[in-house]
């Protein structure tokens, strides 16, 4: 089984940790991981922008630089979102065929693929780590990894069932699962709002006495550490392939 | 002013947002309860968005099959293709009748097509009855939710207007007295009155009936005292039969307030004797919309679910988006009718699909905006945005260019100073700290390992 681990860009030059903790997991479940040199954005600032001719330049580049890999794992439930919903049309196809159901976040592999029963993680917190977990809307609503509160589905979590096998973690969920307020563009298009969003989530997960906050998308994290940053709030945001990895 | 300056005034009042946010998660709270207290919720929805699918792919069919069994009950029915149509066969059968005293119930149509200032230009008196509306039509301001037109109020304010408008006590906000008095004023209304006006919820093809929902039983008070009933109703309005209703009432008040049914779903299935009963089918832009891309936006029943959900409608108010509807469905109404009035709208949003996900009616209303960034990036208004991507988009696809310019970033943000880094056209670095770049990406790192 061949694994490419596809790194977002944001991942790839502003948080290269949360890259090395994904193929460190990966690769201790016994894989053949590799990256893939070449690989660049997936093209999702210009799907949601409405830039149809960019986006689907990179969507060309995706395909063809994947296309020999049984799985493609990223530590990004946005690219990856993207790839798998939003690619139809953008390439011809029978590319699209042949990526959509290939392609993964890290925790969904970890959960679907590899399987919660014979997964090896290695690590475990002492004393007790006390993490809030911040729900990405892509998560949620379009990859579908854990139960919106919207719905009336039996409640499920594959990114805490993975966390749960974790000895000395213990995680906690903010009181709403909305959106932290970056949606890419939108943090410059709509700072106000966009700011005041993130602020409501870090009080939100502050007011559980945490001192950390994790997440499958790094962009959330990234925008709410611009503001708390700013505003001197002492919290540290860690991407899960972090978590997972033990490197904290 | 787009919608993000329009924000920004309403956030300024930080504490009045955050009430706002508060008030309206609490409906969608509501909500959730109800929806899970039907077990079959889900396919409920499905359901209701098949049989308005179903609807609108065979609308001309149930749209005559309508117009034949009403007139067979012996409902007036006139076709307006424009707003202003509309309004000219409203105040023409007022005309008809001497009607000078108009109650109205709430009818987003009626606000679409300006039906108030039109009737008050012949000299038409319209009172808006449902609270919420008389609230913001006694204030001279706008409805700010399709369901709570005045939540944007708070009782203070309230009392404020009544004491202006209806010699109420001045300082006096308590809900219970100012809900007495603005109850007292609007019965003189109904009995004064002489003719009514309300809106449509339902109308059913196969009974030739049409189905009005509201909580506070205005639309029933007004319409059952005057000789004269005139609906005003969207074409889209239209479903099968009463045996397809049940799933829209079962949906409707819970996905509206949180309630099991709204307090009144009153059937207008013929005029009384010696009443006359009008009903007014409008199409206004309605068949483009449905010969668009868009069309699944014309299942919406208008439960303001997806405002009540909307983490920006929250915080930036309905009011913010300058049009008739507001939040996610109103942002893409407007976008698919006239883009080049509300650019901004389609960017109003964070694509959290939050929306998606409450609607009764399952319309892909994320999916919708971010299709129309097609359209409204390419608007001269954008053209400093569209110019920024296209740039970013040939870096990103030149590895050599876009490393180095990451590296001159990191160095930069390194030795400038804070006031240059956090300039004015910083937008990021208005309220944020800006990431840095790491000393080695992972590409390198990836690359050293090897």
């Amino acid at each position: 089984m061949r694994v490419a681990l596809f790194v977002p860009c944001l991942v790839n030059d502003f948080y290269p940790e949360a890259a090395l903790a994904a193929l460190e997991v990966l690769q201790r479940q016994g894989l053949d991981v590799e990256y893939p040199s070449g690989q660049s954005c997936c093209g999702q600032p210009f799907v949601n922008n409405g830039m149809i001719k960019e986006a689907s330049e990179f969507a060309s580049r995706f395909v063809e630089i994947f296309a020999d890999y049984d799985y493609v794992v990223s530590p990004s439930s946005s690219c990856t979102g993207t790839v798998r919903y939003r690619y139809e049309g953008l390439v011809d196809d029978d590319s699209y065929a042949s990526i959509k159901d290939r392609v993964f976040e890290l925790c969904e592999f970890l959960h679907d693929i590899v399987g919660v029963d014979r997964l090896d993680l290695g690590v475990s917190y002492s004393p007790v780590k006390r993490i809030g977990l911040h729900n990405s809307c892509h998560s949620l609503r379009e990859l579908e990894l854990a139960s919106a509160s919207e719905l009336n589905i039996e409640p499920y979590s594959k990114v805490k069932a993975i966390l749960s096998i974790i000895e000395g973690l213990e995680i906690v969920e903010a009181s709403r699962d909305e959106c932290c307020g970056f949606g890419g563009t939108f943090s410059v298009y709509e700072p106000d709002v966009s700011a005041m969003m993130g602020r409501d989530r870090i009080e939100d997960h502050l007011s559980n006495g945490v001192d950390m906050i994790t997440g499958v998308d790094i962009s959330c994290l990234m925008h709410m550490e611009g503001l708390a940053r700013r505003d001197g709030v002492p919290i540290r945001f860690v991407h899960v392939s972090q978590v997972l990895a033990g490197r904290l | 002013m787009g919608h993000a300056e329009k924000a920004r005034d309403f956030i300024m009042d930080r504490d009045r947002t955050a009430w706002h946010d508060r008030a309206l998660w609490f409906v969608r709270q509501k909500r959730d309860l109800a929806a899970r207290s039907v077990p079959e919720w889900e396919r409920l929805r499905e359901s209701a968005a098949r049989i308005k699918s179903h609807t609108l792919e065979h609308l001309a069919h149930y749209l005559e099959l309508f117009e034949k069994n009403a007139i067979e009950n012996g409902i007036e029915v006139y076709w307006a293709s424009s707003a202003r149509e509309h309004n000219l066969i409203v105040s023409s059968i007022l005309e008809e009748e001497g009607a000078t005293k108009v109650v109205k119930s709430k009818s987003m149509l009626t606000e679409e097509c300006a039906l108030n200032p039109w009737l008050e230009s012949k000299g038409v008196e319209v009172t808006d009855t449902d609270l919420g509306e008389r609230i913001v039509q006694l204030a001279d301001d706008r409805p700010s939710h399709i369901v709570l037109p005045a939540i944007h109020l708070k009782k203070e304010d309230v009392s404020e207007i009544f004491a202006r408008h209806l010699g109420t006590e001045p300082y006096n906000s308590d809900p219970k007295y100012l809900t007495r008095a603005a109850r007292s004023h609007l019965r003189n209304k109904f009995l004064e009155a002489d003719a009514a006006i309300t809106g449509v919820n339902f109308a059913l093809a196969e009974e030739g009936g049409i189905v009005v929902c509201t909580n506070e039983g205005n639309a029933d008070l007004g319409s059952s005292l005057p000789n004269l009933h005139i609906a005003c109703m969207g074409l889209e309005k239209v479903i099968p039969s009463k045996k397809e209703l049940g799933v829209f009432t079962r949906l409707l008040a819970r996905s509206a307030t949180g309630q099991a049914i709204t307090a009144y779903t009153s059937h207008f299935m013929k005029p009384a004797p010696g009443h006359r009963l009008c009903v007014v089918i409008v199409d206004n832009g309605r068949s483009a919309l449905l010969a668009s891309k868009h069309s699944s936006l014309l299942r919406c029943i208008r439960c303001g679910a997806c405002m009540n959900t909307c983490p920006v409608y929250r915080r930036s108010g309905g009011h913010s988006y300058g049009t008739v509807v507001p939040g996610p469905i109103g942002s893409a109404l407007a976008g698919a009718r006239d883009m080049e009035s509300h650019a901004s709208l389609p960017s109003a949003c964070t694509l959290c699909a939050s929306c998606d996900n409450v609607c009764p009616v399952k319309i892909d209303l994320h999916r919708r905006i971010n299709e129309e960034r097609e359209e409204s990036i390419e608007m001269d208004s954008f053209a400093a945005k569209r110019r920024i991507l296209k740039i970013a988009s040939f870096f990103m696809r030149h590895p050599v260019l876009y490393r180095f310019s990451l590296k001159a970033t990191r160095v930069m943000l390194g030795i400038l100073p804070k006031s240059i880094v956090y300039n004015r056209y910083n937008v990021w670095g208005r309220d944020r700290q800006m990431p840095i770049p790491a000393k080695k990406s992972f590409s390198d790192i990836y690359r050293s390992m090897r």
